[in-house]
């Protein structure tokens, strides 16, 4: 069996034209991309809000645990059915499908937004103030900052989250890998399914060591405790691993 | 609303496979990442690798990990197993580093006074450390345990029947009834699981529900 999937994998019909793997890859990029962005850009500045003013905290903790015991594939469908008929042409499953994306994105973004500013050692933030700043300017060059880690493991496992997410599209009629998985199961073609899966696996992967590369570079090397000063106090910070903070991968459905 | 009433029989069997196919694996990972997190805080050099590595499991889509299975356990693509085996998996993946964690936080003296005690290192583990660490493990198995209850749906996709039979059924007959229906017991049962994992958390740790004024009497302050 393991041996008909690298056939099918390594086959070179399968790597080119309308339905070859580096468009379905790529399909699946620009889905997750998408709805990983508009989540960011929503949550990312209510989350920070909520965590630096305290207001909504209550209502944010329980909209993030409700969102997350939702089964992706109820939504899916349900936003389909509710939403597909109210757009016409291609958009009908496109728009739905993004919408639900979103959604998903949107919880783990905004609890390592807030969790991450709630997380600030307070004698930074006292130090700010001390030197003069305002609100808008402890928030932005102080707390945000030193919130990038959760910051960016809640923007991970919302990465992980919407790939996922985006292989069920492929039921409702959408491209991205999916298609492999769905269609080899409609045709019992188990080479195709289990090809399609270790590709949106290895997809998966791929995108989780980007966004961690991309941490490690905007994050402040003061926050992971490798300057070599902090690390001779044996003070070391947290490591650099978003998933030694809790909130990274609680819980996500796919 | 009228399906719903008239199909209460079908709701409730696929909402107690659904609940053998999410809860079993909690059981089942619970077991093995009791040992892993053991391990990986008994040697210092295993962590990283042991807790690197679960933690990577997590990534795996969920559709692609139960099509996968088949070519790891020999089972057929139809068969309960595949998502049992993936449950387990991504209940391994949350929980080893939730309990490798929350033996490093027992107390040193604890675990000093316990080996003055005589206690060998499983003993120990047994009936010390592993009782103080239940509050952390119950933490980690909530959240595994809403994560498996809303992943589990997606066996639809491959003929697995649970409460995800009532998306797939509802989509392809264009029918917003059963979907609701999911939704709201797929809900539900999450809802049970965690109510359940907090209580049986609070019979575990009798000495955390010790009433405030006998614990402000004698007792010395903990």
């Amino acid at each position: 069996m393991t041996r008909d999937v690298l056939d099918w994998l390594l086959d070179g019909a399968h790597w080119q034209g309308g339905e070859g793997i580096p468009l379905r890859v790529w399909q699946h990029v620009a889905y997750s991309l998408i709805a990983v962005g508009i989540a960011a850009v929503l949550a990312v500045p209510a989350g920070l809000w909520v965590g630096h003013t305290g207001r909504g905290r209550f209502l944010a903790v329980n909209l993030v645990g409700i969102l997350r015991a939702v089964p992706s594939l109820g939504l899916l469908f349900a936003s389909l059915m509710i939403l597909g008929p109210k757009i016409p042409g291609e958009l009908g499953v496109h728009v739905p499908v993004q919408v639900v994306l979103v959604v998903l994105a949107m919880p783990p973004v905004l609890a390592g937004a807030y969790a991450g500013v709630e997380a600030v050692d307070p004698a930074a933030r006292d130090a700010a103030r001390g030197m003069g700043m305002q609100g808008r300017d402890v928030l932005l060059r102080v707390e945000l900052p030193c919130a990038l880690p959760l910051v960016f493991s809640g923007l991970r496992s919302a990465v992980l989250q919407v790939v996922a997410t985006a292989t069920l599209a492929a039921t409702v009629g959408l491209g991205g890998l999916g298609r492999y998985l769905i269609d080899g199961l409609a045709v019992r073609d188990y080479a195709q399914m289990a090809g399609g899966a270790v590709l949106v696996a290895a997809l998966a992967l791929l995108l989780d060591l980007l966004a961690a590369t991309l941490q490690r570079l905007v994050v402040s090397p003061g926050l992971t405790g490798k300057t070599g000063r902090r690390t001779a106090a044996g003070e070391t910070a947290a490591s650099s691993d978003p998933r030694d903070v809790g909130v990274l991968t609680e819980g996500s459905t796919r | 609303m009228d399906w719903i009433l008239g199909h209460l029989d079908d709701i409730g069997g696929y909402t107690v496979q659904h609940a053998w196919l999410a809860g079993l694996p909690l059981l089942l990972g619970l077991a093995v990442a009791v040992p892993l997190g053991w391990l990986a805080r008994r040697r210092s050099w295993l962590y990283t690798p042991i807790v690197a590595g679960t933690g990577l499991l997590y990534t795996i889509p969920s559709l692609a990990l139960f099509i996968l299975m088949p070519l790891v356990l020999g089972t057929r693509i139809l068969d309960e197993e595949n998502v049992i085996a993936a449950m387990t998996i991504y209940t391994v993946a949350l929980l080893t580093r939730t309990v490798a964690d929350a033996l490093g936080a027992v107390p040193d003296d604890v675990v000093a006074a316990a080996t003055a005690m005589g206690l060998g290192p499983v003993r120990r583990l047994l009936t010390v450390e592993l009782p103080m660490a239940v509050p952390v493990i119950a933490a980690g198995l909530r959240v595994a345990a809403v994560s498996n209850v809303s992943i589990v749906s997606v066996a639809a996709l491959i003929g697995v029947p649970q409460l995800g039979v009532l998306f797939t059924d509802g989509f392809y007959r264009d029918f917003l009834d059963p979907i609701v229906a999911g939704l709201v017991a797929s809900a539900l049962l999450a809802l049970l699981f965690d109510l359940a994992i907090v209580a049986l958390a609070r019979v575990l740790t009798p000495w955390h529900r010790t009433p405030a004024a006998a614990r402000s009497g004698s007792e010395a302050p903990s």
